[in-house]
């Protein structure tokens, strides 16, 4: 029985802790891809970028936070910059939307120049980004670096195993759950909300019902940067803040937006988790798991790894081609893409 | 004076006009139906009231009023409801957020208007709750007029409602449009299905490239002879 | 692709098409007096491997609408082609685990096939499904247990200076052919795939293929040492050191009046020069006989209205597999004389901004269709990218003059300031797509 513990303690510390607090950073990103896409059909290449630059203000925020001694620990000070980050991302997101693409719009263009049009955007802002903080890591998570530590754990627990939770784990975990519950009761209960999934529904007839699509548009780029500037700075105190991380994030990214259904908030969240669970268990070294369950001459030679970590990308793509095959809708989505 | 008078409408989408003055006119408790064969004008005649193309003459009044200059939206709030034809629901919400979306112009209580709606269409009272795009066809056509209703309206325009649904369905839709009819709203409805339309027209128009052929109460239409030949089909 | 996008395309006067190159050489000369010849050679040298690149994608969006976000994959994949073909075998390597590593390979196609085999034999759904499932994980756990041992064995010699099979010692022209059937083979498998899906779906897919491709050559050392990287390729050109023990050689440096080193190394520029402009003259005369040619303007009608062109009985699926093939062909050679040029291999330079996303500016900012249109902006675009790190310099110095030397803003805004590149990049296309969205030189009409 001990060694059944023992074993998804070990899973849970390496491999399903960090996955959820990953999975929640994805699905936030996912969110602003597909909300985006939901109301101006088309897939933000830039979006990666958004993520990055809020997280870069929130950094400049929190240093300033910093250096006038203001803390809100055991959290970690880039929450309490959070908000500056976003409305500086939203003002230049919404900056984006009237110089860019509301032109397109009004045009009606085809949706392959809106995605051009999003390479160009996400081109402005990597060289901003580079050109401002530099392409160096940013370490600014402070505050109390665990809730619980594997010595508390085992201290508690007596199990030779531990699990360590992290504050900025625990700190992705809520923030997700609270931005979710905030967004779903927006789309479902508000008048502005509803009006948002009547466009996305069929532009046509909203307008026909007196739905002012300029309005719509300036909310859904307003909710997409704001999850995209929380995401990248979740992403930034979990792991450190890298400029040009979040440009391979996109990947990932995208696969749980389309997995779940380019359009569907529901299914952005589900495809987050899903890519980030599949990503860590098919990389995970499942060695001293096994070493809990099975006797020692049963045991395999290798590190019981299915795929070496610099694959994980492999991962979100198979998962990506697999749902592009079988079902191109994803799993959450009514109406043919 | 009718209560809609859309007057010698000259119009269309590009340089040509496919409306070539026609004029079209309803009035509060009536139905009225325009009829004619393809490529009359007839859609387009009823996109022109609602002031989805710019008409190059003519002139629109409702209840006295000039809205021939009026964007679609400002015709809503002056007394105006449009069905389209097809992709008339919000399919991914249910059907009574369908119906609030109806009512996005309106800043007051509408509650009432639902239940007036509910009371029209029972069918839609029992399905509130599931999504537009879930339901069959009829159903989905209710849906439409429902959320036109949700303005209330004094002139509701539908564009080919009974398109694709079965004869049993076309039928209960009609009595559902009888039934709006009785309380007081002009209706303005182009069929392709005309027989049957004139059936319950208080007033017939017949189109013929862009132009009234015919005009005269659905009943004395279906009793004309060059009425039947040409556009009945007997 | 909607009619919508396009507008109608008018005849360009010739010198619509002249004047942009003139403007671009007449830079390239000032840059020559200004900075240096080396530095104006370099330059030329990068614009000619990159036009290749943007005809290549040329083929596959101004011809035929696809759009190829795997730009980078492909160029790597070329890359790849120079170390396998031009590098020396390494004997000791392909003793300790050479067999294996071809075994397992093997392996892996024999997967493929058996699988795909299988498919066409199975058509219920369900079974089709678990057997895909259990061939393919059968597959890869045989092929990796014996690829395991092999790789490790071969990684294991001599792992400072070798740990790799090596290549076939082959002169490094044979490389470009080889890169691009390289890259022409993967666009098989990709576009048997990936074709058909909506574009921006499309977009996705070939970038995370390319995404892969280049991890793949990052990590998997016994291939092509990984991000150890590979240097010292061989050189379809002489090497300065040699040059300047010949005769001719001192002849000319006297005759010239010029130092020894800076004569030598511009020889050597000019004849890399040499060689692409042979292959971009190649490329550009092929790619426009086949815009002229049925086929091109099949092609056209295609990427117009796919529905009416397949209406019209144009098989669109196969038209636009060539297409993909021939275009990532196109790339893979010029990521083959990429990797000649710089004389290394280096994976984790291929990132997606830079060889995927820049490859599109150009093609963009040329003018999309247009076989010219993409060359010159090619041209015009890495030139800008080059020159934007001493401009936006200069312009970041004068900027924050009043700052004074000591002020750590002015330090990190100038050490930073070449990263101003990416904002002119993404300024000059936003610019062009919505003032010019037809590009400097636009699609003309042929008949």
């Amino acid at each position: 029985m001990d060694g059944f513990l023992n074993a998804i303690v070990l899973l849970a510390n390496f491999a399903l802790v960090p996955g959820a607090a990953y999975g929640s950073q994805l699905a936030l990103g996912a969110l602003g891809v597909t909300l985006i896409f939901a109301v101006l059909r088309f897939s933000n290449f830039a979006h990666g970028e958004t993520m990055s630059f809020g997280a870069m203000i929130t950094i400049f925020a929190t240093w300033a936070l910093q250096s006038w001694g203001v803390s809100i620990a055991p959290l970690p000070t880039g929450l309490l910059a959070l908000p500056i980050g976003i409305i500086v991302t939203v003002a230049v997101v919404l900056a984006s939307d009237k110089f860019v693409y509301a032109y397109y719009r009004e045009k009606r263009s085809d949706q392959v120049i809106f995605l051009i049009a999003s390479i160009g955007v996400m081109f402005v802002m990597a060289g901003l980004i580079r050109f401002i903080i530099g392409p160096d890591d940013q370490i600014f998570a402070d505050g109390a670096r665990f809730v619980f530590s594997v010595r508390d754990f085992r201290a508690v627990t007596g199990l030779e195993e531990g699990l360590a939770l992290k504050t900025t784990q625990l700190v992705t975990l809520v923030t997700a759950i609270v931005c979710v519950v905030a967004l779903f009761l927006f789309l479902g209960k508000t008048r502005t909300g509803k009006s948002m999934r009547a466009y996305a529904d069929n532009e046509d007839l909203a307008t026909l019902s007196g739905i002012d699509a300029g309005r719509v548009v300036r909310i859904a780029w307003i909710l997409s940067a704001t999850l995209a500037v929380i995401a990248g700075v979740l992403y930034g105190l979990d792991k450190s803040y890298k400029p040009f991380v979040f440009q391979e994030l996109l990947l990932p990214i995208f696969a749980a937006a389309i997995v779940g259904g380019l359009g569907s908030p529901v299914g952005a969240i589900v495809g987050g988790y899903i890519i980030a669970f599949a990503e860590v268990l098919v990389t995970y070294a499942y060695k001293r798991f096994l070493g809990h369950l099975v006797p020692p001459d049963w045991m395999p030679d290798g590190l019981a790894q299915l795929m070496g970590t610099e694959y994980k990308f492999a991962v979100a793509f198979v998962i990506l081609v697999l749902t592009l095959l079988i079902r191109p809708t994803g799993l959450f989505n009514k109406r043919a893409a | 004076m009718s209560f809609l008078v859309a007057r010698d409408m000259r119009g269309g989408y590009g340089a040509e006009d496919i409306l070539q003055g026609c004029t079209v006119e309803a009035d509060r408790g009536e139905i009225a139906v325009i009829v004619g064969p393809n490529g009359a004008g007839k859609s387009t005649a009823m996109k022109a009231i609602f002031g989805m193309l710019s008409l190059r003459g003519g002139a629109i009044t409702l209840d006295g009023a000039d809205l021939t200059r009026m964007k679609p939206t400002e015709r809503v709030k002056n007394g105006m409801s449009f069905v389209p034809q097809v992709k008339n629901v919000f399919p991914s919400m249910s059907v009574e957020e369908n119906l609030e979306m109806g009512a996005f112009i309106r800043r007051d209580d509408y509650s009432a208007t639902m239940d007036e709606v509910y009371a029209l269409f029972p069918v839609l009272a029992e399905k509130r709750r599931q999504p537009a795009g879930e339901l069959s066809g009829g159903q989905r056509q209710q849906v439409a007029v429902g959320r036109a209703l949700m303005t209330k309206p004094s002139l509701l325009m539908l564009d080919e409602p009974t398109a694709g649904v079965s004869p049993i369905v076309m039928d209960e839709l009609f009595d559902r449009i009888i039934d709006v009819a009785k309380t007081g709203i002009a209706i303005l409805m182009v069929e392709q299905n005309a027989k049957q339309a004139l059936e319950i027209a208080t007033r017939g128009y017949v189109l013929q490239h862009g132009k009234n052929a015919h005009t005269d109460t659905g009943e004395a239409l279906l009793a004309d002879p060059v009425v039947r030949r040409t556009f009945l089909g007997g | 692709m909607s009619q919508s996008v396009r507008t109608p395309r008018t005849p360009a006067s010739p010198m619509r098409t002249v004047l942009p190159f003139a403007v671009f050489f007449l830079l390239i000369v000032a840059v020559g007096l200004l900075q240096s010849w080396t530095v104006a050679l370099t330059i030329l040298n990068m614009c000619l491997v990159s036009a290749v690149m943007a005809l290549g994608v040329n083929v596959q969006w101004g011809y035929a609408g696809l759009v190829n976000f795997g730009v980078m994959g492909f160029t790597a994949l070329g890359g790849l082609a120079v170390v396998v073909i031009a590098m020396p075998t390494v004997d000791a390597a392909w003793q300790a685990g050479g067999p294996g590593v071809l075994f397992g390979l093997f392996l892996l196609l024999a997967t493929a096939a058996v699988t795909i085999a299988m498919r066409r034999v199975v058509t219920a759904r369900l079974p089709r499904m678990v057997l895909t499932a259990v061939f393919v994980a059968a597959g890869l756990w045989a092929a990796n247990t014996v690829l395991g041992p092999s790789t490790a064995a071969v990684e294991g010699v001599n792992p400072a200076l070798e740990g790799y099979l090596g290549g076939f010692g082959a002169p490094v022209l044979i490389a470009w052919a080889v890169g691009a059937l390289l890259a022409a083979a993967a666009a098989f498998v990709i576009g048997k795939i990936a074709l058909g899906l909506r574009a921006d779906y499309l977009a996705i897919a070939t970038l995370g293929v390319s995404e892969i491709i280049v991890a793949v050559l990052m990590n998997e050392d016994w291939l092509a040492r990984g991000v150890k990287n590979v240097v010292g390729l061989p050189r379809p050109v002489p090497y300065e050191v040699d040059m300047r023990t010949t005769a001719w050689f001192a002849d000319l440096a006297d005759r010239l009046g010029m130092a020894a080193v800076p004569l030598s190394s511009l020889i050597v520029k000019l004849a890399y020069a040499g060689l692409f402009v042979v292959v971009l003259a190649l490329i550009l005369w092929l790619a426009e006989r086949a815009l002229a040619s049925p086929w091109g303007r099949t092609m056209r009608a295609v990427r117009d209205n796919e529905t009416a062109a397949a209406a019209m009985g144009k098989d669109v699926k196969r038209l636009h597999l060539l297409v993909f093939i021939v275009g990532s062909g196109i790339i893979g050679l010029a990521g083959a004389m990429l990797t000649t040029l710089d004389g290394q291999f280096t994976p984790s330079s291929y990132q997606p901004l830079r060889f995927t996303f820049l490859v599109w500016v150009m093609v963009i900012v040329g003018g999309a269709g247009n076989n010219w249109g993409a060359t010159v902006g090619a041209f015009i675009v890495w030139f800008a990218w080059v020159e934007a790190e001493p401009v936006g310099h200069f312009v970041i110095d004068w900027a924050t003059y009043a700052l004074g030397d000591d002020s750590p803003i002015r330090q990190h805004l100038l050490q930073n300031a070449a990263q101003m590149r990416h904002v002119v990049m993404g300024v000059l296309l936003l610019v062009v797509l919505r003032f010019a969205p037809r590009g400097i030189i636009p699609e003309t009409d042929r008949t």
